[in-house]
């Protein structure tokens, strides 16, 4: 039996260490923890180039110049988090799969998890924080309120973030479009009826605004 | 009249906060001088750790603490969960746990951390462990044998023979019921049908992971957590941290959603818990998507057997059920509700039940979203189908004519329900779903494309009794109604207060809901789960209302004459009837409460109030004029929802591909509260239901025993792109007679209504052919199609 070579193969004082590499030999992935920034032997040459990269860097968040000390490899999702204190951003996958860290990179959206803080130097970042304007709600926010969308809300922000973008690209989108704009969020609790529906209305408020 | 206060859309009260980034979940908060936890996880799916060493982590920099199984001031063992173990017994069950002043230090302190594993036998199938010769997942066992203490169960190698490969070996199961004569009812059959079923594993994976952040002062434990509940989770917190009830706040505002892994707490929340108690300092343990496929929980999967018997007319005269739970490391089973949800579809003339749930070294199992009942639905239904075919009855009628009346039975106890509106959920959904001109649909090929149209009804639990109200009209006029229930996304946490301000012939803007913390003084409340917060609380909250009408009443005789009963109440005033003049309104009620204290101000209770309840009453007293009660309204049978959904799908024949053309889906769930949420919760379970058909799984390495689907793209849930950008819906919206409201839950029947239409649409689009197991993945489809050997098994899991 497979298994029985396994644990024959481990016994005799098979380190963690030791274990993972087996299973990688295998073809089969396996680690420990679910790190930020996963996989042995990553981490110690991070740590110590820290000192030798410029950390202290200027961003532009919600039309504000923020001065911030982040390391080279920090994504965008957490200095905005845990650096800026805006947690409107929320992190669902941290590996680009659901869309919830969505921010909007001069107009255009992108996953915060995926982007490199240093990387967004000079260039606008906008957020959930920023949508709202002298205590008036953008026409995505309004529609949201309209529609009473969503339900837990986790995915929301991001949503919203693609909503902005879909609008920049798309202003009068059909259902179908605004279907495949949005496809980059995910939403476990199966809202799509109403998420659309919620587009839909953001679009028709953007056009009576403008 | 305050009339549209029930079965009106309402935007919730928090969604202001939800859409402009205010909404604070629990990795939001911060605390002075906040650190960061991380978990070492098991790379091997059983073991037991030999040796662990700290040293080199230790003498890191920034290294605050380390956190072992033995500190827990309750560790695990057995069947006993713990958040953290030196016997892990799936791969990714939590070893220890670092603090550190950042995540990356914490991160690279685990890296440095020496862990010697003594590896151990380990199983991911249930049948194998059933063999004389086959490993258990515990060195003691692999079953529960109740209490918490393990037993072992094998069967003799002749049943598995007997079985052969294809067909599930049945030998003795610890679980057995049946009703009327099983053989009696399968000779009365005209037509039988017959299949191995199974059904796999899905991980909840809310949105939200269950981070957590603690700190302690002056000898309290402040928690920051995502629950679905918020009362009742406290209790479990303390137990967990080794202290009072009285000496935890539990804070959780927001829940990203829950699906049944977030009842009342999780495990883990221990760990932040404790370490920051052991090192001084506040500890944020931020789950990451990876490690919430381990510890998220999931949705226990069977391998099973089923038989059923028809008369000629369409009634199931007899319905024979084995399913063989995969349980998980630590033995949550929920085969045993599958059958009773079972009855409550097809109230078959004669039944039997046989059931066992084996431990597997695999992520531990919890609730989710209708559980069992979700999987019985989804395998049964097509079988019904089949028969449906053979017998030459309509696939609506047939599931007419065994459904529950008002008179109808549930499970082995064949007690009554509260109400059964179930034919006219399926009328309804025949009309909405135009089901007479769509089922003559079935089987037209269009290109490659083949058409399938099939449908599924499901039955879930829906409510509970006995739980508290509490309700205050403080000096600024309006109600607060304050909430022991969570705020898990569904809306319930304001639907549920809308009785009270009916009662109260209060317009919605004069009501405040409180609710999240439970230092803001919480009733008695039920756990969130099991769909039955909507009939719980409608009740608790009517129950408070009426209470508070009587006070309002009382109040307003003794201090302006008259006998209560002159008095009433409307747009937040109480007055003598035909006269609004003579009397003052809820802000002046509640400045005359607080003078003069006593009943009106919560300086004394109703004797009859839950602990909780009288204890969230002393902390509010004087604050205003305090109405608490208990839900004592009668209760009348078992509190079940039924959804219909109807779908119409295309098959592709060449890439195996499913494309769901249109959805429809119905319920009787008693008075809608909030019809736009209804449609929202009952659309958003279908598409749950939708996702475990379709395509989410677990696959194993067998050898190794761990996990390649850990992750959503591996195991997406569906996206905007796999569903029906319009799907219907409508309400039977009958108030159910034994409730004050006539509120029925909604949560859970939904999921088994998509899961099962959809299967049986496929099955339809197949010529009838059903393939008995989901997921329904694109190359078994094909295989089947092209005739092809089957790339599985009939009972392999994790496939």
């Amino acid at each position: 039996m497979l298994q029985t070579e396994a644990i024959q193969a481990r016994r005799g004082g098979f380190t963690r260490r030791k274990f993972i590499k087996g299973v990688i030999a295998a073809g089969a992935t396996a680690s420990v923890s679910g790190y930020l920034f996963r996989g042995s032997g990553v981490f110690a040459p991070m740590l110590t180039a820290q000192g030798a990269v410029e950390r202290l860097i200027t961003v532009t968040v919600n039309g504000q110049q923020r001065r911030v000390d982040v390391p080279k490899y920090e994504t965008l999702a957490m200095t905005l988090r845990y650096q800026l204190g805006l947690t409107g951003t929320k992190l669902g996958c941290d590996r680009a799969e659901c869309g919830a860290c969505t921010v909007l990179l001069d107009g255009v959206t992108h996953y915060g998890c995926s982007i490199l803080t240093h990387s967004v130097q000079g260039r606008e970042v906008t957020t959930i924080e920023g949508l709202e304007q002298d205590g008036e709600l953008h026409p995505v926010q309004q529609a949201v309120m309209d529609e009473g969308g969503f339900q837990c809300a986790f995915c929301a922000p991001g949503f919203a973030m693609s909503m902005v973008g879909m609008l920049e690209k798309n202003p009068n989108p059909t259902r179908e479009e605004a279907a495949e704009l949005l496809s980059g969020n995910l939403c476990r609790c199966g809202d799509y009826d109403k998420i659309l529906n919620t587009a839909m209305r953001a679009a028709e408020l953007s056009r009576s605004r403008a | 009249m305050a009339e549209n206060v029930i079965g009106t859309d309402i935007s919730p009260p928090d969604l202001r906060a939800k859409i402009t980034g205010r909404a604070r979940y629990a990795e939001d908060f911060r605390a002075e001088g906040m650190v960061f936890a991380k978990l070492l996880l098991s790379p091997m799916p059983h073991a037991r750790v030999r040796s662990v060493d700290t040293s080199a982590a230790e003498a890191m920099e920034g290294v605050l603490g380390i956190l072992r199984a033995e500190e827990l001031p309750v560790p695990g063992g057995g069947l006993r969960e713990a958040a953290l173990t030196d016997e892990p017994k799936y791969e990714g069950e939590p070893i220890l746990a670092v603090a550190a002043v950042d995540e990356t230090t914490a991160a690279a302190a685990v890296e440095a951390i020496r862990v010697d594993f003594e590896p151990l036998p380990f199983v991911l199938d249930p049948l194998e462990s059933l063999r004389e010769d086959g490993p258990d997942a515990h060195v003691d066992g692999n079953i529960s044998a109740g209490r918490g203490e393990l037993g072992s169960l094998k069967w003799p190698a002749s049943v598995f023979e007997e079985a052969g490969a294809d067909r599930l070996p049945m030998g003795e199961a610890p679980t057995e019921w049946a009703i009327g004569d099983i053989d009696a009812g399968f000779a009365e059959a005209d037509v039988v049908v017959e299949e191995t079923i199974v059904h796999q594993s899905v991980t909840h994976h809310p949105m939200e992971p269950r981070s957590c952040m603690a700190y302690w002062q002056n000898g309290k434990l402040f928690l920051h957590g995502s629950t679905q509940s918020t009362e009742r989770t406290r209790g479990g917190v303390a137990r967990m941290a080794g202290v009072e009830p009285d000496d935890v706040v539990f804070i959780g505002e927001y829940c990203g959603g829950g699906f049944g892994s977030k009842i009342s707490g999780s495990p883990i929340m221990a760990v932040p818990a404790v370490l920051s108690r052991k090192i001084g300092r506040p500890v944020m343990l931020r789950i990451t998507r990876y490690e919430e496929n381990y510890i998220g929980r999931a949705r226990a999967g069977f391998q099973g057997w089923a038989k059923m018997g028809f008369r000629a007319d369409g009634r199931m005269t007899a319905l024979d059920l084995y399913l063989v739970q995969d349980s998980g490391p630590f033995g949550a089973s929920d085969v045993f509700t599958a059958a009773t949800v079972a009855t409550a579809s097809y109230q078959p003339e004669n039944m039997r039940f046989r059931g066992v749930a084996i431990l597997t070294n695999t992520p531990p199992r919890s609730a989710q979203r209708a559980p069992g009942g979700a999987q019985i639905v989804a395998m049964l239904e097509p079988l019904v189908d089949k028969a449906a075919r053979e017998l030459d009855v309509d696939r609506l009628e047939i599931r007419k004519i065994n459904a529950p009346g008002h008179d109808g039975w549930l499970g082995p106890q064949q007690g009554g329900f509260t109400s059964a509106y179930v034919r006219e959920a399926l009328d309804l959904g025949g009309e909405l779903f135009n089901w007479e001109e769509k089922s003559q649909l079935s089987g037209q090929r269009n290109g490659t494309k083949v058409t399938g149209v099939g449908m599924g009804l499901s039955p879930f639990t829906a409510g509970s009794a006995g739980r508290d109200g509490l309700l205050v009209i403080r000096p600024d006029g309006k109600l607060h109604v304050h909430q022991g229930i969570g705020n898990l996304g569904t809306h319930s946490i304001a639907d549920t207060a809308r009785p009270a301000a009916d009662v109260l012939d209060l317009s919605w803007d004069q009501v405040e809901i409180v609710w999240g913390d439970t230092s803001k003084h919480l009733p008695f409340s039920t756990v969130q789960a099991g769909s039955q917060t909507t009939h719980a609380h409608t009740r608790a909250n009517h129950a408070a209302g009426t209470a508070m009408l009587g006070l309002l009443q009382e109040l307003a005789a003794r201090e302006l004459g008259g006998s209560p009963t002159d008095y009433r109440v409307a747009d937040g005033r109480v007055f003598r009837a035909g006269n609004r003049a003579a009397g003052m309104d809820f802000a002046e009620a509640a400045r005359r409460a607080i003078a003069i204290g006593g009943k009106f101000s919560g300086q004394e209770v109703p004797e009859e109030l839950n602990d909780a309840t009288k204890a969230a009453v002393a902390g509010l007293a004087g604050e205003g004029l305090i109405a608490a009660a208990r839900d004592n309204y009668s209760r009348g049978g078992s509190v079940y929802t039924w959804v219909a959904t109807f779908a119409q799908v295309e098959l592709d024949v060449e890439t195996g591909e499913v494309e769901i053309i249109d959805l429809a889906s119905t319920t009787d769930c008693g008075t809608v509260m909030h019809p736009r949420s209804l449609a929202a919760q009952t659309n958003g379970g279908v598409f749950q239901g939708i996702g475990m058909a379709k395509g989410q799984r677990w696959v194993f390495d067998p050898k190794w025993g761990i996990p390649f689907t850990k992750r959503f793209y591996t195991a997406r849930p569906p996206g905007i792109l796999d569903v029906p950008l319009s799907p219907r819906f409508a309400a039977v919206d009958e108030p159910d007679p034994h409730t004050p409201v006539g509120a029925k839950g909604i949560g859970e029947p939904p999921v088994g209504a998509g899961e099962a239409a959809y299967v049986c649409a496929v099955a339809d689009a197949m010529g009838g052919l059903c393939l008995c197991r989901t997921p329904l993945t694109a190359d078994m489809i094909l295989a089947e199609l092209e005739g092809r050997p089957r790339p599985y098994g009939l009972l392999e899991t994790h496939v």
